[in-house]
């Protein structure tokens, strides 16, 4: 299996989220991380979806998110052509002895420190999830008393955007007779 | 938003505006159930001209009911539920409808919109829970959102590939003032369908189609849904290939003509089931591949290339690999190939495989044994069909009595063979029949259905008896689940573990049909049905229920057992035909 990352467009409306969490339990595909943010255009959300499955189950789960009405599009993106990016938030054990050998590590990550209490630091680290996961390898050692990971969001390099504006509505029939 | 010219008006309510709605999307019945939360929408519903509402006596029964309104006539079915228990009760038509693409629209009173996330009294969130089940489905608490919601979900349910929409509207914006205005126009930015096939995917099935040797249509229900019926004729005409129809198409293609193999899969002829297995190109129109079709799919036409033409771009490759994906409405797909043949010249050879089928046809044709003593079912239904005729309307419930259904009544029309096939749903066939009735009002409708189904939705007599919807329900006795007792005789030694329901003994069916205000009749012989039968279609003022006594061992055959490749098909028990393949 093969790690495949898709961004939806959808419409921004309640309940949007259940439904595309829905089709991937029915369906049987497991979600690996899912993020969801506005976009430049507030009636329009944009997810991140993160999935491991072959290449004939991805074609089916797209297949079957486009079904959803509330979808607009879906692209995939792969690896070398976008940039993809999670945030991470470790609180790690750090007094006085090992706080210097802490920051050190934070420092060689271009992470950041934004807490510190007596006995711990917390960390923030913005990455691809091989670079938070040696991050946490190093800081491993030392404690680690609570971790929270974002879901991955993942944007197309270039200057192509995938948000077009939606296209143009649909003209309703008209009565049958004077209502 | 833009209203229409001249249709605005002054301040009205919520339920006003709902059955108003209704109206300008041109709804003319509705089958439901009032109850606390959609009772401001009765209210308006009583003084309306337009629509006829018709009380039915459980909310599946509504449901199925609109599933053969829709099935029936084309048009979008219309059913009417409270919150709760109301809208719960529509879960089984609403999946039977999502699973065999039936257009519907369900409108449900949901809690007051202050009232939602407090499991208040008869709150359930039926939004949440038909999300699998739906093709779409919205809730409304603004009442200004209510004709948008409403032209939204009837254009949702009737394009693309058609399949239920649930609006659920909250009772306090039905009874908030609001004012009416009809949509000219629907912001669905995600929902684009595309009916116009793709010119090359033509090219290249016209191709492979003029290359094969052994084609076969394998025509499925979305050639009813597409009224693509002339068409497929057409194409059928000019090519010759021989054509299979599935459970959902029976009617599609006329059973009369001789390229009419039958229904294929699991309870098809050897004929259609050998016509997909040994062919080599399966055009596929409106079809999708479903496991009672194929059987197992490993070993499911083995050397048959795939033109799969389907409205629904997930169903194309889905179960089976597919060599010419065609997006886009049956009617279109198929005008197109005929287009493209006449002008290219359909001059395929087929000759040695349309000779091959002939004789397995001839060879393997539908039958059943008499038995010694007692009535045999495929003979009622093969008299009920002849008798009845080609413009009836047949609705079924599941089991064996469906299946001799699809096998022994000749379809010649599309529309006229109403059942529930993905889901296979048990006391479809008396509230679809209702539906049928209310739709084509001129036609004669027949619901065959087993003594099982019959006692899971037949309470809908009461509401066909007092609304003037003279159905007629032939009952196919055998006093027990046939269709799983007959599993039971083949996979599990004979042990009839809760199969047995006694409905000779009870309850009395004719008794029953005369409670409900229905004429009721009985018939235990062969030398009767004939007469039965007739008297039951000189009854034109009252829904007539008809109950057949028949013998309890009869057995669906031909059988592909579930899972087993489609090569093992059994003609009868023990019997597996024998194709000379030195033939092809």
């Amino acid at each position: 299996m093969s790690k495949h990352t898709l961004s939806v467009l959808v419409e921004n409306k309640p309940g949007v989220l259940a439904r595309i969490a829905g089709l991937f339990s029915r369906r049987g595909f497991n979600i690996d991380s899912l993020a969801v943010g506005p976009t430049e255009h507030p009636e329009v959300s944009r997810m991140t979806i993160v999935v491991s499955v072959e290449e004939s189950p991805l074609e089916q789960v797209t297949k079957q998110l486009n079904k959803l009405v509330e979808v607009i599009k879906i692209v995939e993106l792969d690896g070398p052509g976008s940039v993809n990016r999670e945030l991470l938030l470790v609180k790690v054990r750090a007094d006085a002895s090992t706080r210097g050998a802490v920051l050190d590590a934070v420092q060689l990550f271009r992470a950041k420190v934004v807490d510190v209490s007596p006995d711990a630091v917390t960390v923030q680290a913005v990455g691809n999830a091989d670079k938070l996961s040696d991050l946490l390898r190093v800081l491993e050692p030392f404690g680690i008393r609570e971790l929270v990971q974002s879901g991955m969001v993942a944007i197309g390099r270039g200057s192509r955007s995938i948000s077009e504006r939606p296209q143009r509505p649909v003209a309703v029939p008209a009565p049958p007779m004077a209502v | 938003m833009t209203e229409q010219d001249g249709k605005g008006s002054g301040a009205v309510s919520g339920a006003q505006s709902l059955v108003t709605s209704l109206e300008a999307a041109g709804v003319t019945d509705i089958f439901g159930i009032p109850g606390g939360a959609i009772l401001p929408a009765y209210d308006p519903l009583m003084d309306s001209t337009r629509i006829r509402h018709i009380l039915v006596r459980h909310e599946q029964g509504a449901g199925h009911a609109a599933q053969g309104y829709a099935a029936a006539t084309g048009r979008v079915g219309v059913c009417m539920a409270t919150s709760g228990p109301g809208a719960t009760n529509l879960v089984t038509p609403l999946a039977d409808a999502h699973m065999d693409s039936v257009p519907l629209v369900a409108i449900t009173g949901q809690v007051g919109a202050s009232m939602i996330g407090t499991d208040a009294f008869q709150e359930a969130d039926i939004r949440g829970i038909t999300m699998p089940i739906t093709k779409h489905n919205f809730l409304v608490t603004d009442p200004a959102d209510i004709p948008a919601r409403i032209a939204e979900a009837f254009h949702i349910a009737s394009t693309g590939r058609p399949g239920p929409v649930l609006v659920d509207i909250a009772k306090s914006a039905l009874q908030a003032q609001t004012t009416f205005a009809w949509p000219t126009e629907l912001h669905l930015p995600g929902y684009r369908p595309v009916t116009t096939p793709h010119a090359k995917q033509i090219r290249e099935a016209v191709r492979l189609i003029k290359d094969a040797r052994r084609p076969v249509l394998y025509v499925g229900g979305g050639v009813i849904r597409a009224r693509a019926s002339r068409e497929l004729a057409q194409l059928a005409a000019l090519t010759g290939i021989p054509v299979v129809t599935t459970l959902m198409a029976r009617g599609a293609f006329p059973d009369s003509h001789p390229q009419n193999l039958g229904m294929p899969g699991m309870h098809g002829t050897v004929a259609a089931v050998a016509g997909l297995q040994k062919s080599d190109l399966i055009i596929s129109l409106g079809a999708r591949f479903d496991d009672r079709v194929t059987g197992n799919l490993d070993s499911f036409a083995p050397h048959a290339l795939v033109i799969h033409a389907d409205i629904d771009p997930a169903e194309i490759g889905k179960n089976r690999h597919t060599d010419v994906p065609i997006v886009g409405d049956c009617k279109e797909v198929i005008a197109q190939l005929v287009t493209l043949l006449q002008t290219e010249g359909a001059d395929g050879d087929y000759e040695a495989w349309v000779a091959f089928l002939a004789g397995v046809k001839k060879q393997y044709p539908l039958g059943y044994d008499t038995p010694a003593t007692g009535l045999a079912p495929q003979y009622v239904i093969e008299r009920l069909g002849a008798i009845a005729g080609p413009d009836t309307i047949f609705t079924s419930g599941v089991g064996q009595h469906q299946m001799w259904a699809a096998q022994f009544i000749g379809y010649e029309l599309p529309n006229t063979w109403l059942n529930s096939g993905g889901l296979g749903t048990m006391g479809y066939a008396v509230p679809a029949a209702m539906g049928a009735k209310v739709g084509m009002p001129d036609s004669t409708v027949w619901a065959v259905d087993g003594d099982g189904c019959f006692q899971m939705t037949n309470q809908e007599l009461a509401t066909c008896a007092i609304n003037d919807i003279p159905i007629k329900v032939a009952i196919i006795n055998n006093e027990s689940l046939g269709m799983v007792r007959q599993w039971q005789t083949l996979f599990y030694n004979e042990r009839y573990s809760n199969t047995d329901l006694h409905s000779k003994r009870i309850p009395d069916f004719v008794k029953l049909a005369d409670a409900y205000g229905c004429v009721g009749l009985a018939c235990e012989s062969p030398e009767e049905v004939d007469a039965t039968i007739e008297k039951a279609m000189a009854i034109n003022d009252q829904p007539v229920v008809v109950d057949f006594r028949v013998h309890r061992d009869a057995m669906v055959w031909p059988m592909v057992a579930a899972g087993s490749s489609n090569d093992e098909i059994k003609y009868a028990r023990d019997l597996a035909p024998d194709f000379d393949e030195n033939d092809l």
